[in-house]
């Protein structure tokens, strides 16, 4: 297949056929809905398994029932529908289950807008489900790359049987790119699913999946093995892109969107003198805390950009360790901003550090 | 020696985590024996809920999975679009059921999944320790309703049976009891047709069981019994609600 021009939605909805999905659960929520208006005329085509659910919480327990049945399951949706699903969510990462989510945020909070927005950080890597549980969680810039995560994200969660979530927002889900479906993704080796309640007939012994452990010590065992499992995850799959970061004046962090407008800004930077680098975390969890032992001393600090009132704030914060000035811009509700703000934030940069 | 009895094999040997006179066991019975004898195990799937039978997953001798609070149809739909072939059910009391869970019941018959659900109405919440249920009785004392319910306050006893007997979706509907032997086998009749009309793929069936809760009641287990047939039986009328099998024939 050649390069395309593709709506981010619709390019995602064609990833997920490309990803080997079997089923779809969703509920309708601007700006997502050309993922499931896709997926419904093409997994039906295909024979595969399409449901529009009468809510988020319905959507995400069916997600909970096809993943544990064996299925490849995804579901999308936007903001106040992903807080909606976060319950299932933590049943499905306390079960151990593997689905991928799609987000594509917009501002709020509450009903909020349908703009896009990055506010849903804190909602994606610290979660509002209940329970000490991660969910591994991708944060790409473009269309192409959106598609490729999506298609090995199958893999990832059946692999490291957890949910995996891709965090866009309503710009990529609704911009158009050049994509191209057939780059190839790396190949891992995917265990059976012999967890799967197929019936007894299928497998030996009966399988349950169950979040449920009333004894305090299997619960603290079953916790401690989860934690295990996402400190693997931490060290196999944390991603993150450096740009410019040879002795740089200045460096940016920023992911998604706002990445893609830190780059002009870099550029524009340039042209002055100022050379700024950037960090641009691809996982929001696990974060690529690493990456930040490579900002040299001499850097005179680092501005955390984000269409948010500073959420991934904390985790540069967490993650600098009080080696440099950090420096905050952000705008909300649906705000996407210029270039030249960020430019105008780098040259005012000690007005903004973080106190 | 002829075996004129034994336990079904679709109960695990597991000891039931009941209050002493619940009659959860005996519609757990119920359920594994329509199992066993469609010869339908090996491929069911059920589905535990939130409440005191969140542990059938334990006494059910077949796969199982346990849904959040009142999530148990969607969860169940799940399944049972990616096994089409697989019998699936659920097993959910009235505060899972008709209260958290109403919309993901309602909608799941109205899809006509094809799915079976047992529903287990005692009229409280018996896990949590005897608060108010959506199924409550109009003066019935609980936890969270001292002076008894108030249909001013609290509103009625919602009519799950009645309330199902009009989606189209729902092939069959049926509310039994289990307060005496003949009561039983009727609730025994009408929970294997029940999963013989999912093996036939006739749409959503749902079994209403009227059930006691003697301790939660504040009764001995045969004077719950009594209650169920004297005070529940006229609030909750027995019978067939819908039966749309022999169109289907």
């Amino acid at each position: 297949m050649a390069k395309v021009l593709m709506k981010g939605n619709e390019a995602i909805a064609l990833a997920a056929l490309k990803g080997g999905i079997d089923a779809f659960f969703g509920y309708p929520i601007t700006p997502q809905n050309e993922i499931p208006e896709y997926l419904s005329k093409h997994l039906l085509a295909a024979g595969k398994v399409f449901v529009q659910a009468e809510s988020e919480v319905a959507a995400i327990n069916m997600v909970y029932g096809a993943a544990g049945a064996g299925a490849r399951v995804m579901t999308s949706s936007s903001s106040p529908g992903i807080a909606l699903k976060q319950e299932g969510i933590s049943y499905i990462a306390g079960a151990e289950l593997p689905c991928v989510i799609v987000s594509v945020m917009r501002g709020g909070p509450g009903l909020g807008g349908i703009q896009p927005s990055q506010a849903d950080y804190y909602q994606a890597t610290r979660g509002g489900g209940n329970g000490d549980y991660q969910l591994i969680v991708y944060a790409p810039e473009t269309i192409q790359e959106t598609i490729d995560t999506l298609k090995e994200s199958f893999d990832i969660a059946d692999y490291y049987r957890n949910p995996v979530l891709i965090l866009v927002d309503g710009l990529i889900g609704q911009m158009m790119e050049s994509v191209d479906f057939d780059k190839p993704i790396r190949k891992r080796f995917i265990p059976e699913k012999d967890y799967a309640t197929t019936g007894t007939d299928h497998h030996p012994g009966r399988n349950i999946v169950n979040s449920h452990y009333l004894n305090p010590d299997e619960l603290e065992q079953h916790n401690l093995h989860l934690q295990k499992k996402y400190q693997q995850i931490k060290n196999n799959e944390t991603k993150f892109e450096m740009i410019n970061m040879e002795q740089p004046d200045y460096v940016i962090v920023a992911y998604g969107t706002m990445s893609r407008i830190a780059r002009s800004a870099i550029e524009m930077l340039e042209e002055q003198g100022i050379h700024v680098g950037m960090i641009r975390p691809i996982t929001l969890w696990p974060y690529p805390r690493a990456a930040f032992d490579q900002i040299p001393k001499s850097c005179k600090g680092i501005l955390c950009a984000e269409m948010s009132m500073g959420q991934m704030l904390d985790d540069v914060l967490i993650s600098d360790r009080g080696r440099h000035d950090v420096a905050f811009f952000g705008r909300v509700g649906g705000i996407v901003p210029e270039p030249e703000e960020i430019v105008d934030a780098i040259l005012h940069f000690q007005e903004r550090v973080v106190k | 020696m002829e075996v004129k009895y034994r336990k079904s094999q679709g109960l695990t040997d597991k000891k039931l985590s009941y209050c002493p006179g619940c009659t959860h066991g005996i519609v757990h019975k119920l359920v594994a024996e329509s199992l066993e004898e469609l010869g339908v195990l090996g491929k069911s799937v059920g589905v535990a809920s939130v409440g005191c039978s969140v542990f059938s997953y334990e006494f059910f001798n077949c796969d199982m999975q346990q849904a959040p609070h009142g999530r148990a149809c969607a969860e169940a739909t799940g399944i049972k679009r990616v096994l089409p072939n697989n019998v699936v059910f659920t097993y959910q009391g009235d505060g899972d059921l008709a209260s958290i869970g109403i919309a993901e019941t309602i909608h799941a018959a109205n899809r006509g999944e094809n799915i079976t659900v047992i529903f287990i109405n005692n009229a409280i919440y018996g896990m949590t320790g005897g608060q108010m249920a959506p199924t409550t009785l109009e003066g019935q004392r609980t936890t969270t309703s001292q002076d008894g319910r108030n249909h001013l306050i609290h509103g009625n006893p919602i009519k799950i049976s009645e309330i199902f007997s009009q989606i189209e979706g729902a092939a069959y509907v049926e509310r039994v009891s289990v307060y005496n032997p003949k009561q039983l086998m009727k609730a025994k009749k009408a929970i294997k047709k029940a999963f013989t009309y999912q093996v036939e793929k006739r749409g959503f069936t749902l079994i209403e069981v009227l059930s006691s809760c003697p301790v939660n009641w504040g009764m001995t287990p045969p004077d719950a019994l009594k209650w169920i047939e004297e005070k529940m039986t006229p609030v909750f009328p027995m019978g067939v609600f819908k039966d749309s099998g022999e169109a289907h024939e």
